[in-house]
């Protein structure tokens, strides 16, 4: 299960940003998660409230910003939505397609008090 | 738990190396990007989340230069009511390698809701709360530590393979026959990923080939920091082969990059042929599918076509090749990949270290 490293990457960042504004606790965290990122959203909420306990970041609300899936078809030479991974184009059918969205996993902001 | 090296309940031992388990105090080696290493010791249950960065005493120094001339006193309390949506996220680098992002607190109501409504008030909000902005991928710090890995490869000119897939799937086999069949004409160094024992890497250096085992304790997949470790130990020489085998698993190692030219991902005929499908995310990372014991194909069920119609859905561009470490069969082709990977490594580095403004200088092996 490789959310608990996901878990502790997503903690050192949000320690960080809280150390560097004088934080006395992180609230709440917003986490972009691209529809094609390598990552199963609950295991990872489970494997972030383990590892904050006992710091900052104790308890703080976990909010996922989702982001959904893209791609370039080439056959149709234009972008389309891409689900998950092995779907065909929704235009052609064809598979012949290049992932341009969807596999982030980031960290955008952080609540402090 | 030690949570600074992801060890999890287990340990993470780099084989010749002092144990990094949860039982002792350990320490733990960080690589920057620029090739320093230093170390800093934790103790044994550490359940608080100790620092990688700067609240951690170490003793190389390293400059930390802010490029960004403003600073943030700023105590204007104008209420003004244009909407600011300007994002902040200042990543710098610094010379050593890690950087980090500054949000800087022009601090919008902490009321604003996610959608990033945002009161323009230069203030906290009334339960003292704000928010700042971070702007950083989780995985960053496993990228820098990929990056640097992938900087020393480029610079000894190291054709580097990370090789993926089930456990069973004869990896194993593949890098022995492999080794033997290259038959000294590169030079071939192996790192291989396990939960426990250095079984398989015994079986490697017993074709003569160093070979470097890493235990990921309960750790379901390789990182970056790992085969760092391992390559201050393995020090492979220039225009070498690295090898690098990742633990047998279809999901996590698809996440983590670890500096590597290309993700190999090995399918064995004994398995489904429908796996790419089903495990996409380890096929769509791939460059290169071997599908192995082609052997065995008169006594199995398994549709070679159908396994690369599959693959091909998750990754249009991936190379197939069909080969059985048993017996050679497709071995030919195989081994004019990686001699032809090894080459064009070695020309790369040959080019850069000839270049008059060659910014990185191939290093010098430590060990003679």
């Amino acid at each position: 299960m490789h959310e608990m490293s996901l878990a502790e990457g997503m903690l050192q960042l949000v320690e960080d940003g809280a150390r560097q504004h004088a934080a006395s606790a992180v609230k709440a965290v917003w986490l972009e998660v691209g529809s094609l990122a390598h990552v199963e959203v609950d295991a990872l909420r489970f494997c972030f409230d383990a590892v904050a306990r006992g710091t900052l970041a104790q308890g703080a609300r976990l909010e996922i910003v989702a982001t959904p899936g893209a791609a370039w078809c080439l056959p149709c030479s234009e972008r389309v939505a891409l689900a998950r991974l092995g779907d065909a184009c929704p235009n052609c059918g064809s598979h012949q397609l290049q992932v341009v969205q969807g596999e982030d996993l980031r960290v955008r902001e952080i609540e402090i008090a | 738990m030690c949570v600074t090296c992801g060890c999890g309940e287990g340990e993470v031992r780099i084989e010749g190396g002092s144990a990094t388990g949860a039982g002792a105090p350990h320490a733990h080696l960080h690589r920057h990007a620029d090739g320093t290493v230093h170390a800093h010791p934790h103790d044994a249950g550490d359940e608080a989340v100790h620092d990688h960065g700067h609240a951690q005493p170490h003793d190389d120094a390293h400059p930390h230069e802010h490029h960004h001339g403003h600073d943030h006193a700023h105590g204007h309390d104008h209420a003004h009511d244009h909407a600011h949506d300007h994002a902040h996220g200042h990543v710098h680098d610094h010379a050593d390698g890690h950087d980090h992002a500054h949000a800087h607190p022009h601090t919008h109501d902490a009321q604003s809701d996610a959608a990033g409504v945002i009161g323009a008030v230069h203030a906290p909000g009334v339960d003292g709360t704000r928010r700042v902005q971070i702007e950083r991928d989780v995985l960053a710090k496993n990228d820098a530590l990929a990056a640097a890995n992938r900087r020393l490869f480029a610079a000894r000119g190291i054709f580097a393979l990370n090789l993926v897939s089930s456990p069973g799937s004869g990896k194993t086999t593949l890098l022995v026959k492999t080794i033997e069949a290259l038959g000294g004409r590169i030079r071939a160094l192996v790192i291989e990923g396990d939960q426990q024992t250095s079984r398989d890497a015994e079986r490697i250096r017993a074709t003569g080939v160093p070979a470097v085992q890493v235990n990921t304790g309960k750790g379901c997949h390789l990182d970056a920091d790992m085969v760092a470790r391992a390559l201050d130990r393995l020090d492979p020489p220039p225009g070498s082969l690295v090898l690098i085998e990742n633990v047998g698993n279809l999901v996590c190692p698809a996440a983590f990059d670890l500096g590597e030219a290309h993700k190999v991902a090995i399918l064995s005929v004994t398995e489904g042929d429908d796996k790419p499908i089903k495990y996409p995310d380890l096929f769509h990372a791939a460059d290169l599918m071997l599908v192995n014991k082609v052997d065995l194909l008169p006594y199995v069920e398994f549709d070679v076509d159908a396994a690369i119609g599959w693959a091909r859905r998750v990754q249009p561009g991936i190379g197939v090749m069909r080969v059985s470490a048993r017996t050679g069969e497709g071995f030919d082709a195989w081994l004019a990949w990686l001699e032809r990977g090894v080459e064009r490594a070695r020309a790369r580095a040959a080019i850069v270290a000839s270049a008059p403004d060659a910014s990185e200088p191939a290093p010098a092996r430590r060990h003679a």
